[in-house]
């Protein structure tokens, strides 16, 4: 079990969409709307290029949670981008989930271009309840398997 | 060489003092269906109803990842970090068979080739083993045809036969075997008469004679009998990975930015793109050009090169490979052909 | 002679097929058999223990050449071959796809609906060990699932065994064998063989005919035949029989989740 740690403050990396998240993170700061600083931002044209392993990649690199947010269903910028990216995420959640690998880490949402409040809201909610879980230490001990070997300094 | 005879009953008691007094014993353990040596830490782990382990033994001196050192970029300059080599565990390894055993032969030649690999060297000096001597043999057994046998004691340091319900012959070997023995000192009587160990031990009859795979292997490298052997050969690494005497290897990085390490990993010659240039050409392009340097390498460029036999008929291979690709029948094939 | 033999040695005398792909008795169990001439052929069998997937060969050049050939497989590899066909990686007018019932009367099929009508009809029963231990997976929480895997899974040595017999997996250069960028660390440990399998599972998404050779291969027997297994009944369940196009390259407006809110 994590340890409720009161220093602990979660890294959280949101892999979203340029046409519409990207947006409306801009517009969530132009809005001078306050949300926690947690979050670093990694902008794609479309959350179709969001590959699996990605995820993976962003846990095994110290990330305690992860935000995946594009546009609406209907609204892709490229027309049919988000719904293989919904299809993909539909798969892949489960094959998580089998694997023992926390999902309530990863939080996926629709943000279009207009809602600045929405994603304020989506990156405070996430914010919370990563810190209340604590950090993901199991995934970072296990992505530590070289670390096993002694290494002098000379 | 001490002849020594220690109860069954007392065997365990033996490891156990072993296990208290060395940091590391890796023994044959049952997982599921198959068994394979791990680390143990209580003696009861051990399997001993097994004929062999999946796995040879060789990750206790060549792991299947280890770093070679680890790098930090600082400006212009990049320090190096070696690995702490003083840190390498005494360990014994307990019920390897003599198949095991003499798979380190080569490992250690070609790890002291051109190159003495400190990494390698310095692992495997810390190591002991006690070797027990097969009472029975399965159908991918071939010991006795590359020269070794059931009861050899070829690079053990301690050799244990189990002579019937509550005798075990133990043989004591080298240096390192005494230190263990002592270990336990009561529980071993000297062996009254010189003990008869042939009787015992597994009846192999051997399929071929090295100098007949080494004689018409010379003959037959444009020969099709190599597409015909390895047609359904998948190309998986298999065969490589659990073999006793495999060495090849791949270094990797793992980088991270300004800071990283440079790792070695096992790797296969089965693999397809193994001799890929990046050119985009490849030496060995089908799969029945990479069989054929497996035979060779291990039946005559090995002999050749570094005089020593690159296989200890162990079955490994074979028990291990998804299509059956039986080493010993395939040899078998080659020593009785008159091919041209 | 068997009826597989005599079926084998017409063909191969005729000249209709170059080469019978097929299965013989090895070791200890039955292994591939290729076929070149009719004294080949007296060694083929089919029975319930035939389970290498010989459809592995159909997309490897070298094994196939430029001729037509035959395969006499099992129930798996006729599903293989319409999945081949639906990617276009099989040539169905060099393919001579037939399987053999328990009588060992020889089955040939034609035509890609005859195998689809077979396929439809003759499904094996689940395997009851498999069906147990993914019920067990199931009652686990989700700390002790990941316990489980990493433990399994830290025991693998990357043999790619499980690529190698994977029909499907025919890339000429596989994900991991490529270091920019690298997505899959080379080297056997624990989460990097998480990742590999992850990996290997997601590709075979949609894709996978269930026959549990990627298992069968492995030679530390790991329990990789039940993340398959788990995928395959997913995707059935949630997306329905094959439509056009595999699972992940194609979708429908009305895909409905819960989670993306």
């Amino acid at each position: 079990m994590e340890e409720n740690n009161n220093n602990f403050e979660p890294r959280i990396i949101a892999f979203v969409c340029n046409w519409c998240t990207y947006a409306g993170a801009d517009l969530t700061g132009t809005s001078r709307i306050k949300y926690a600083s947690n979050v670093e931002i990694v902008r794609f044209p479309c959350t179709g290029r969001i590959d699996f392993m990605l995820l993976l990649k962003a846990f095994a690199g110290g990330s305690d949670g992860i935000i995946i947010s594009g546009c609406h269903p209907s609204d892709c910028h490229y027309t049919s981008g988000n719904f293989h990216a919904r299809r993909r995420w539909m798969v892949f959640r489960d094959m998580l989930d089998f694997m023992g690998i926390d999902i309530e880490r990863i939080r996926w949402s629709w943000v279009s271009a207009a809602e600045g409040a929405k994603w304020a809201d989506v990156v405070n909610d996430t914010v919370d309840k990563i810190r209340k879980m604590g950090p993901y230490t199991e995934y970072k001990k296990a992505a530590m398997f070289l670390e096993e070997e002694k290494i002098c300094h000379d | 060489m001490e002849e020594l005879i220690i109860k069954s009953s007392d065997i365990k008691t033996w490891l156990d003092q072993i296990i208290e007094h060395t940091p590391r014993v890796i023994a044959p353990v049952k997982q599921g269906e198959k068994v394979e040596f791990k680390s143990i830490k209580q003696s009861d782990d051990v399997d001993y109803e097994s004929q062999t382990t999946v796995s040879s033994v060789k990750a206790a001196a060549f792991p299947r990842t280890e770093t070679l050192f680890a790098y930090e970029k600082e400006g212009l300059n990049t320090k190096l970090y070696d690995v702490a080599k003083d840190n390498f565990v005494e360990t014994v390894i307990w019920r390897a068979r003599p198949c095991d055993v003499i798979g380190f032969k080569p490992l250690t030649s070609i790890f002291n080739w051109d190159y003495k690999d400190e990494l390698y060297n310095r692992r495997f000096e810390k190591i002991a083993i006690v070797t027990f001597a097969c009472n029975t043999a399965d159908k991918c057994c071939f010991c006795t045809s590359v020269g070794g046998g059931p009861g050899n004691t070829e690079g053990s340091d301690v050799m244990l036969t189990v002579l019937d319900k509550e005798n075990v012959l133990v043989e004591v070997l080298t240096e390192k075997g005494q230190k263990l023995v002592d270990l336990a000192k009561d529980l071993f009587e000297k062996a009254e008469q010189s003990i008869d160990k042939e009787a015992v031990l597994a009846k192999i009859p051997a399929k071929f004679t090295k100098e007949q795979i080494y004689k018409n292997l010379a003959k037959v490298f444009d020969n099709p009998v190599w597409k015909a052997q390895s047609e359904r050969c998948l190309g998986c690494g298999a065969c490589a990975f659990v073999c006793p005497t495999c060495a090849c290897f791949d270094i990797q990085e793992d980088a991270h930015g300004n800071h990283g390490r440079r790792v070695r990993c096992w790797d296969s010659c089965g693999f397809s793109l193994f001799t890929q240039h990046t050119s985009g050409h490849n030496p060995r392009p089908t799969q029945a050009t990479r069989w054929r340097q497996r035979i060779m390498h291990k039946f005559s460029y090995m002999p050749d090169r570094l005089n020593i036999y690159g296989c200890t008929g162990c079955g490994r291979c074979s028990r291990a490979c998804p299509v059956d690709m039986n080493i010993a029948e395939h040899l078998t094939s080659i020593a009785e052909s008159s091919h041209e | 002679m068997t009826k597989i033999t005599e079926k084998a040695t017409s063909l191969l005398s005729e000249g209709t097929v170059k080469m019978i792909i097929g299965y013989e008795m090895g070791t200890e169990r039955p292994r591939p058999l290729f076929c070149h001439t009719a004294e080949e052929c007296e060694k083929l069998i089919m029975n319930a223990e035939c389970k290498n997937n010989l459809a592995v060969y159909l997309t490897k050049k070298e094994i196939i050449g430029e001729e037509k050939i035959a395969v006499i497989g099992n129930y798996y590899v006729v599903k293989t071959v319409i999945q081949l066909q639906r990617e276009n990686q099989i040539n169905l007018d060099n393919l001579m796809v037939m399987t053999a019932d328990e009588n060992g009367e020889v089955i040939t099929f034609t035509t890609i609906d005859e195998m689809k009508e077979y396929t439809d009809t003759h499904e094996p029963a689940p395997d009851p060990k498999m069906v147990a231990a993914l019920e067990k997976i199931d009652k686990m929480s989700r700390e002790e699932r990941w316990e489980y895997w990493k433990s399994e899974l830290s025991k693998c040595i990357r043999c790619y065994a499980c690529r190698a017999a994977c029909p499907l997996c025919y890339c000429n250069r596989c994900v991991t064998e490529v270091n920019c960028p690298q997505w899959i660390e080379p080297w056997a440990a624990p989460l990097s063989n998480m990742e590999w399998q992850i990996n290997r599972v997601m590709h075979m998404s949609g894709r996978c005919v269930g026959c549990g050779e990627c298992a069968a291969a492995c030679p530390l027997d790991l329990p990789i035949g039940l993340l398959c297994k788990k995928m395959g009944m997913d995707i059935k369940s949630t997306f329905g029989e094959w439509k056009d196009g595999n699972v992940l390259s194609t979708y429908n407006i009305g895909d409905k989740e819960n989670f993306i809110k």
